[in-house]
């Protein structure tokens, strides 16, 4: 196959790809996204972990050490497998928080530190520089495959390859600002790569173990005889690769990218959850049996990184050597891109935007698009980045194994993990701990397995490696604190990750978080218990015009007042200011984040606002919302009781009120008719007198005296009610003097006397020599009422009144307890109000004013009245002034 | 901590949702012992088919478990998501 024909199909396949994000981005923009937002997509947009260090680089890694190839994809497997556990948590956060990168992501954890942003940003440069510079040497190398002339040009393939790499990436990553809002047409790119990928590498395996080796059966035992099968696993390194690349699929610029920054439905993990393990399993299932016929079949000096490549050329199939030339081409392709695209976000938002705003004398305010800036800053960083990696690969002259070199990037992005997984579950973690702690690890990778990785005596001197820097001896790169005989990979991974674990543990818990970077650090967290974020703004002094004037040259002027109108509506408000409130600015923030990193947008906003931020209160309020949602249940509760003690209260008032409203139509029509009586045999007896000329003397005396009967009565009728009405309106003057008890019940018993009709009085005279300072004729009335109503209500066959006189709480009482049948229950309450008469009007001699006017008088002369339950039969209390008592 | 608004005991449903989720977080912890197994340190021919193995098996297993767990996202989603975040999307 020649040469330029492979340049042609390469051009033609990178111009389908061109067609298809440019069709995936029409469709997108014009609203169809569909399934071009499916599980699918997803799914086979995280396959960009599998690069062509993975697509070359595996089979020569399994030519080399045998099964250990595969800790690089069992680590990712794990990691999906436990999607419930991790990364749906990553998701949901980069989702509410709108994230644009991983170091977008730590920094704001920690309360939207730029620093930190700064930190996890150069670390990304300086280990994926490495990694880009291993994408261009596999693509030069398969290209010079099929070169006629091998070894020449390799510096101008690998030019070309960078120069329409970066075309790429600036022409489809770099469309929109807002780093959410998908990159839909670099993702099909990716996704139709994966595909290839996946169909050359299942075609040369196929190829291998079916026609090389002749089925499964014989394959193995081709494994057994090659030199693979002397290749025993080491454990340590083992279980380290396994953790290494788990921890560098969670924090890869790129892979965080199509991970959780391009993903649009947390759903889409579940099917990734299994999808991309098995995508996985596919890729590595071949890469033994296709190491193993490598060896057995290529000449001795054969480079097994290209055997993919080579096994099929050496057996003349060039289709297939050309399917597996695109597969290696899409993987590195594919990886370049979306590093290219991931790390330039990270270092325009980090990196450039602070710089530029800093150097802006009129704040954020001044007019001028930032947009411009920012895409420009992110242009220059994907050209600038891809001309690092041209730059590395020429250096290092291609040096060493690819997996080497992809595994130096993995221990250097594997240092975010203690700040990132610190970060997701312990609210603890603090700036200064995870800045300490980066700084840590990425100072002990550095020397530790990225310097070294330049060669033995190019950039770290060979003694330096014997003796330690200024021979101190246990600083040496190999072999840390002097511990010698470690595999290099596990030295660098182990001391890089402990130091930084402890570094991070250490000063996070010395040093005391800022309110912002508590709030933030309650919001990861907790992200799946409170849906809704704290506010992050407490007012503040900014005018709404500059906010959108700042806003417009981010957003661009339609989005950012399509945004101000609707938020100026949803507050009831015409135009396009809306009222400066905390969410407002909380709002306003997430969506100038999700264009320019969390760091930038608040910073922004900071310069505006005036640096008004989350106060203490706020963060007082988020850490006790837990406590609140208690305290308004109780609320609540006690609320609820209250109102129930009050319907209580009504419904008894209502009763008493029901049962005074018959009680006083009984009355009425009761007073009606007790004032009709005599007013009839009045008026009938008056007119006998008028037409009686011839009636006897006898007869006109007796008619006379009924008359005057009836007139006595409706007198004390009306006596009574005014009695009530004075007594009542308090205008009554009592008359104290010196009695006794007993005198003043002499009275009573005496007045009553001429009337009782056989009512048998039991009194103990001894007893109720009580001197009392009161008005006697007051006291003798209400004993009157007392004694009079026994007499009308106690009808048994042998009524029967006591009288006793006792002591309650130092004061005396007088008890009237008659034989009757008592009062029932429901009448008791009601006795003592006014018309208020015995459940037998037919005894009532009385209006029912009786009881009421006793107990204005007692009210009146200090004492009181009340009915004693439980004696027998009615019983009545009179409780007297306890003062007069005593001052007897 | 007992969650805030979160009832102690639950409808058989939910109950089964939540445990579905708890063995889903088993899985990885399973797949960390069987990757990690002594047995693997025998010859590359037999630690390749048992690699591929516990491999497959742990696939099938989160497959089985991430199909249930799918409809709890689900009903997650429809609770918190009718915020303002979504909007303007581009």
């Amino acid at each position: 196959m020649s040469f330029n024909l492979l340049a042609t199909i390469c051009l033609a396949y990178v111009a389908v790809l061109f067609a298809f994000a440019f069709w995936a981005d029409q469709r997108a923009a014009s609203g169809r996204v569909g399934w071009l937002a499916s599980p699918l997509i997803y799914t086979l947009s995280l396959s960009i972990y599998c690069t062509a260090w993975t697509f070359y680089g595996a089979v020569g890694y399994a030519a080399r050490s045998g099964m250990e190839f595969v800790t690089i994809y069992l680590g990712p497997t794990l990691v999906m497998v436990g999607w419930w556990v991790l990364l749906r948590r990553l998701v949901r956060i980069g989702r509410s928080q709108r994230i644009t990168s991983i170091a977008d992501f730590i920094s704001s954890r920690y309360g939207k530190s730029n620093m930190l942003g700064v930190l996890v940003t150069l670390l990304a440069v300086v280990g994926t520089t490495p990694y880009i510079a291993l994408q261009l040497q596999s693509v030069t190398l398969s290209f010079d495959v099929f070169s006629s002339t091998p070894g020449d040009n390799l510096r101008e393939i690998a030019f070309i390859v960078a120069i329409g790499l970066a075309a790429f990436t600036i022409v489809f990553g770099t469309r929109n600002l807002d780093v959410n809002a998908h990159h839909h047409g670099v993702v099909i790119a990716i996704a139709v790569e994966a595909i290839v990928k996946l169909v050359a590498l299942l075609a040369v395996g196929i190829f291998v173990v079916f026609m090389l080796a002749g089925g499964p059966g014989p394959m193995l035992d081709v494994i057994a005889a090659s030199p693979i099968a002397e290749q025993t696993i080491q454990p340590e390194r083992w279980t380290v690769l396994i953790g290494l690349s788990a921890m560098a699929f969670l924090c890869l610029p790129r892979m965080f990218q199509v991970m959780v920054v391009e993903n649009s439905d947390e759903r889409h993990l579940a099917t990734a959850s299994w999808a991309f393990p098995l995508y996985l399993f596919l890729m590595s299932l071949f890469v033994l049996p296709i190491a193993a016929v490598g060896l057995n079949v290529l000449p001795d000096g054969a480079n097994p990184d290209l055997f993919v490549l080579t096994l099929p050329l050496e057996f003349d199939r060039d289709m297939l050597a050309m399917l597996a030339f695109l597969g290696g081409f899409s993987s590195a392709t594919s990886m370049v891109i979306v590093a290219a695209l991931a790390v330039s976000t990270m270092v325009s938002n980090h990196i450039v935007m602070p710089i530029w705003l800093s150097r802006q004398q009129g704040g954020a305010t001044v007019s001028g698009d930032v947009r411009k800036v920012v895409m420009v800053s992110r242009r220059i960083s994907i050209a600038a980045l891809l001309a690092l990696g041209y730059l590395y690969f020429v250096y290092s002259g291609g040096s060493g194994a690819l997996a080497a070199i992809g595994l130096i990037a993995f221990t250097g992005m594997a240092q975010v993990i203690p700040a990132l997984i610190g970060g997701l579950f312990w609210r603890g973690g603090t700036r200064i701990g995870a800045a300490a702690g980066i700084g840590v690890g990425f100072a002990v990778w550095l020397w530790c397995s990225f310097l070294p990785s330049f060669g033995d005596a190019s950039l770290i001197p060979a003694s330096v490696f014997a003796n330690g820097p200024f021979g101190l001896s246990f600083l040496r790169p190999q072999a840390l604190f002097g511990i010698e005989g470690l595999d290099p990979l596990v030295h660098a991974v182990f001391w890089s990750l402990l130091l930084n674990t402890v570094a991070f543990c250490f000063f996070s818990l010395l040093s005391f978080p800022s309110p912002l970077e508590r709030l933030q650090g309650a919001a990861y967290v907790n992200v799946f218990r409170y849906t809704e974020t704290a506010p992050g703004w407490s007012g503040g002094g900014a005018e709404a015009e500059d906010l959108l004037v700042m806003s417009q040259r981010i957003l661009g002027a339609g989005e950012a007042q399509t945004l101000f109108t609707g938020e100026a509506q949803a507050q009831g408000k015409g135009g396009y200011l809306p009222d400066v409130t905390p969410p407002f600015l909380e709002r306003l923030e997430r969506e100038l984040a999700g264009s320019v990193g969390a760091a930038t947008a608040h910073a922004m906003l900071m310069q505006i606002t005036g640096g008004v931020s989350v106060s203490v209160e706020d963060l007082m309020r988020v850490a006790d919302e837990a406590q609140q949602i208690l305290e308004y249940s109780n609320q609540l509760e006690a609320k609820s009781q209250e109102l129930g003690r009050t319907a209580r209260q009504l419904q008894e008032a209502n009763e008493k009120l029901v049962a005074l409203s018959v009680q006083k139509d009984g009355f009425l029509s009761q007073i009606s008719h007790e004032l009709r009586t005599p007013m009839t045999s009045i008026r009938s007896f008056s007119e006998i007198l008028m037409q009686g000329e011839n009636m006897s003397p006898e007869d006109r005396a007796r008619y006379s005296q009924i008359i005057h009967d009836e007139t006595i009565r409706l007198t004390r009728l009306l006596d009574d009610l005014l009695d009530l009405s004075v007594l009542e309106n308090g205008q009554v003057t009592l008359n104290y003097s010196e009695v006794t008890l007993g005198t003043v019940l002499d009275r009573a018993v005496d007045a009553i006397a001429h009337s009782s009709a056989g009512i048998q009085i039991v009194r103990d005279l001894q007893s109720e020599d009580i001197p009392l300072h009161t008005d006697g004729d007051r006291l003798a009335q209400v004993f009157i009422n007392l004694i009079s109503n026994a007499q009308k209500y106690c009808t048994v066959d042998n009524p029967s009144l006591r009288i006793v006189v006792g002591q309650e709480a130092g004061r005396p009482v007088v008890d009237f307890v008659d034989n009757g049948h008592g009062i029932d229950t429901d009448v008791q309450s009601v006795i003592f109000e006014k018309f208020s008469r015995g459940s037998d009007p037919r005894a009532a001699g009385g209006a029912g004013l009786g009881l009421a006017i006793c107990r204005e008088v007692m009210k009146r002369l200090g004492g009181g009245i009340a009915y004693l339950p439980g004696q027998g039969g009615a019983a009545f209390r009179v409780t007297l002034p306890r003062t007069q008592a005593v001052a007897a | 901590m007992e969650k805030p608004g979160q009832p102690l005991f639950l409808a058989r449903a939910s109950y089964r949702r939540r445990r579905v989720a708890d063995a889903a977080r088993l899985v990885p912890f399973f797949g960390v012992v069987l990757l990690l197994l002594p047995g693997l340190w025998t010859t590359t021919a037999g630690s390749m088919i048992y690699i591929f193995t516990v491999w497959a098996v742990l696939i099938l297993a989160i497959g089985a478990l991430s199909s249930r767990l799918r409809g709890i996202t689900e009903a997650d989603q429809e609770a918190s998501e009718p915020r303002r975040d979504r909007l303007p999307d581009g």
